[in-house]
């Protein structure tokens, strides 16, 4: 046997041990399903989630490409593609979900000193800590580098004052990582750092935000005369937009990806939708009008799908990409929900009681939230623009 | 199925595109026009394109083909697109040779396809009577009386048709208009008697004609593959077809939208390159989009064909709908960023308006492959 269907083999095994029943495709409907963030303060509906999580953590599998020595799985491409496959076969739910995965960790690997690395990745893939992304401002919204919350030396630290708005779950968050003004002076490109904060630290408060969805995934974030040891800045001082462009990076991708397995994997499907409210005859939905905007909509949700398969097929290398699909991502999120909406007719904007069932309650706010998704994490606009001037070679006016 | 192209089909693209850009520019398609050039294509360039060996790219070897695939064929109808090449290549090299290697039996094989890779015949499918595409609604009629068919009816709109030497034809052996069962093809010579061919004249100056059919006489051995089986053969020949046209129009497209960038970078109003107006900006930040969908759409649907996958005539469809709906949109927005010289005939870039709006028409438009691709997909 060769070293790779003997890793095969060793994965199928682990996991056969290790992954608990309740995290595998058909758990049993009665177990309570947790969203897992990890953190300090982490609550478990099922302690197999806790499980889950730790063995998967102990292997450095969430995050399975980082090298061993920081606390990753160390595992090659081809090892990575039969764990993804292996974990596809049983139907495993993901352990962890985190913005230290998605965001920060890349950065990390690619602009923090070795004590750094050493100090938060392995905490980061655990889920021991959860981070939380302080990025937006009252002021600086799509004009991120406007922003104004300073970080003052003050000799062996820096004094932070400011607020920082949009941050996800921020009241829930052990870490953030956050963009500061370390340079007043500088143009405003070249005045900004990049820097890790303890929410614990005093000074430090958050408040939630309702959205028009009702729920508040997001915070407003307060520092008060926050005190920040210097060695928590991420690479050079005043050289923290490259770093948040490329964060930015990973998170559009993050966010387009999301859109659609959140489009494939969705239990609400247009289709279906349609086909309850207006009937079906012959398999074919029974109104020739959404049905044709149906299927005009999975057209284009298909050829996005093909386009994603293809941008990894070539590498993925390409970061203006990464614009192209959070645009289109989030724009055809939204197109899905509306239609959705529409095709539920009175159910579909229903609030709150007993007269709907939960489903049409839960589209409703599903609908709602879909809104901010071609806002947060760069507007479509801002897509539009970085399209236009880095990929088109568009002037500058 | 991998959505890259192998160094060997990289290279393919290289070759084209080169031969489209030193042999045929754009300029050699309005000289064509303006000559009434009578097949609308050039004899000598389609004669360096069967020396390099394109008719031939879907036939086997032993025909004198290099059954290098679909995919290899659908880069070179996209880089050939990008300059507007005229040539039989569609209707011979994809159509032609597709129909005879797939469901021709031996005899019929030796016949034509050495004959098609030698550039000595050209072909062409005859499949709509209608104005809208639509296969099943065949009445020209193929009549039997004993070995032989008596074959009446006409046929509209047929690519190459004012040239071909031999015709793929779709006919009617029983049953009523718009029945998918009952239909039958037939290879028939251009030249037989009773065959009637009246060139058309079409806003993309491309080669088409109406075909008639007074009691042509064709005997058992021209059938291609089984009797009455032509409703599923034809419409896999014709989704090869829709694939084919689906890279061509990516092509037009993508040639299209560097046109109207390049407008966009050199053209100053209000002391300004027009290209730096935010409102020009975001119109090809979102047709650069549509053209991204449309390359994976295409290539999916080329590897497809390669594979012999069942998803084949979904992503027929797909490929069609979302080539026809981006080469509508960047055919229409390169005409109005372009301005008034975009109206003028003395620009190139009105020629891809033309093109575009005739390829939508070619085996069905956007709207009949997305109501397809809902049929397919159960909905």
């Amino acid at each position: 046997m060769n070293e790779i269907d003997k890793f095969r083999l060793d994965t199928k095994e682990w996991l056969d041990r290790n992954c608990p029943k309740s995290m595998r495709a058909g758990a049993d409907p009665k177990i309570p399903q947790d969203e897992v963030w990890g953190g300090r303060n982490a609550t478990y509906k099922n302690p197999e989630s806790k499980i889950w999580l730790e063995r998967m953590g102990e292997k450095g599998w969430t995050m399975p490409t980082i090298p061993k020595e920081y606390g990753g799985g160390g595992l090659s491409k081809e090892e990575v593609k039969i764990l993804n496959e292996e974990l596809f076969l049983i139907g495993a739910k993901q352990p962890l979900l985190s913005f230290g995965i998605w965001m920060l960790a890349p950065v990390l690997l690619e602009y923090g000193t070795e004590k750094q690395k050493k100090e938060h990745l392995p905490k980061i893939i655990k889920g021991e800590i959860r981070w939380c992304q302080g990025y937006s401002e009252p002021g600086s919204g799509s004009d991120l580098a406007s922003l104004s919350t300073k970080a003052d030396d003050i000799g062996d630290k820096f004094l932070v004052n400011g607020q920082k708005v949009w941050t996800s779950y921020a009241d829930k968050a052990d870490w953030i990582f956050a963009l500061v003004r370390t340079g007043p002076k500088e143009p405003k490109h070249n005045g900004i750092s990049f820097l890790l904060i303890d929410m614990e630290t005093k000074g430090v408060s958050t408040k939630p935000i309702t959205l028009i969805s009702g729920k508040s995934p997001f915070c407003e974030t307060f520092f008060d005369n926050v005190e920040v040891p210097k060695e928590n800045l991420i690479g050079e001082l005043n050289a923290g937009w490259t770093i948040a462009k490329k964060l930015l990076q990973h998170e559009r991708a993050f966010i387009s990806n999301f859109g659609l397995a959140a489009a494939m994997g969705s239990k609400r499907d247009v289709v279906s939708i349609a086909k309850k409210h207006f009937g079906e005859k012959n398999g074919k939905i029974q109104n020739e009008f959404y049905r044709s905007q149906i299927a005009t909509h999975k057209i284009k949700e298909h050829a996005f799908g093909l386009t994603l398969k293809r941008a990894g097929d070539e590498g993925g290398k390409a970061s203006a990409t990464a614009s192209m699909f959070k645009l289109y991502g989030t724009e055809h999120n939204k197109k899905r929900h509306e239609l959705m909406v529409a095709a539920s007719g009175i159910n579909g904007i229903a609030w709150d009681g007993d007269e709907f069932d939960d489903d049409d309650k839960n589209l409703t706010r599903a609908w709602l939230r879909t809104k901010g998704n071609s806002i947060e994490g760069g507007t479509s606009e801002v897509q539009l623009n970085v399209i236009s001037k880095r990929v088109l070679g568009l002037p500058s006016q | 199925m991998k959505l890259v192209l192998t160094e060997e089909e990289q290279f393919l693209k290289d070759t084209a595109k080169n031969f489209a850009e030193e042999r045929s520019p754009i300029s050699h398609f309005r000289s064509l026009r303006d000559n009434k050039n009578p097949f609308l294509w050039d004899k000598d360039i389609w004669s360096e394109m069967v020396k390099l060996g394109w008719p031939g790219i879907l036939i086997a070897e032993e025909y004198g083909g290099s059954n290098f695939g679909m995919t290899g064929m659908g880069i070179i109808l996209q880089e050939c697109a990008k300059t507007l090449t005229p040539s039989p290549l569609f209707a011979t090299g994809v159509l032609g040779a597709y129909a005879i290697s797939q469901f021709g039996d031996d005899d019929q094989k030796r016949k034509y396809l050495p004959k098609i890779v030698s550039g000595e015949i050209t072909t062409a499918l005859a499949v709509d009577e209608e104005a809208h595409h639509n296969p099943t609604n065949t009445e020209l009629s193929a009549v039997k009386n004993k070995d032989t068919f008596k074959i009446n009816g006409k046929k509209i709109f047929v690519i190459d048709g004012a040239s071909a030497d031999l015709l793929i034809v779709l006919a009617r052996t029983s049953g009523i208009k718009s029945d998918s069962t009952g239909l039958t093809l037939f290879l028939i010579d251009s030249k037989t008697s009773g065959v009637e061919i009246i060139k058309l004249d079409m806003a993309d100056s491309r080669n088409y004609a109406n075909i008639k059919f007074d009691n042509v006489d064709v005997t058992q051995s021209q059938v291609l593959g089984d009797m009455e089986a032509a409703g599923e053969i034809a419409d896999n020949i014709l989704d090869i077809g829709r694939i084919a046209i689906s890279a061509e129009m990516l092509g037009n497209a993508e040639s299209a939208f560097d046109a109207t960038l390049d407008y966009l970078k050199q053209r100053k109003q209000f002391g300004a390159l027009i290209g730096s107006f935010q409102a020009l900006q975001h119109r090809a930040a979102e047709m650069f989009c549509e053209i991204e969908l449309t390359k994976s759409s295409v290539l999916s649907a080329l590897r497809a064909a390669d594979e012999n996958s069942n998803e084949l005539q979904r992503l027929s469809s797909l490929s069609k709908t979302v080539a026809g709906e981006t080469l509508h949109l960047v055919s229409n927005e390169a005409i109005q960023m372009h301005g008034g010289i975009g109206v003028t005939d003395e620009y190139d870039i009105g020629f891809f308006l033309k093109r575009a709006r005739v390829a939508e028409q070619i085996f069905g438009s956007s709207k009949y492959h997305t109501e397809r691709y809902a049929n397919l997909s159960g909905f």
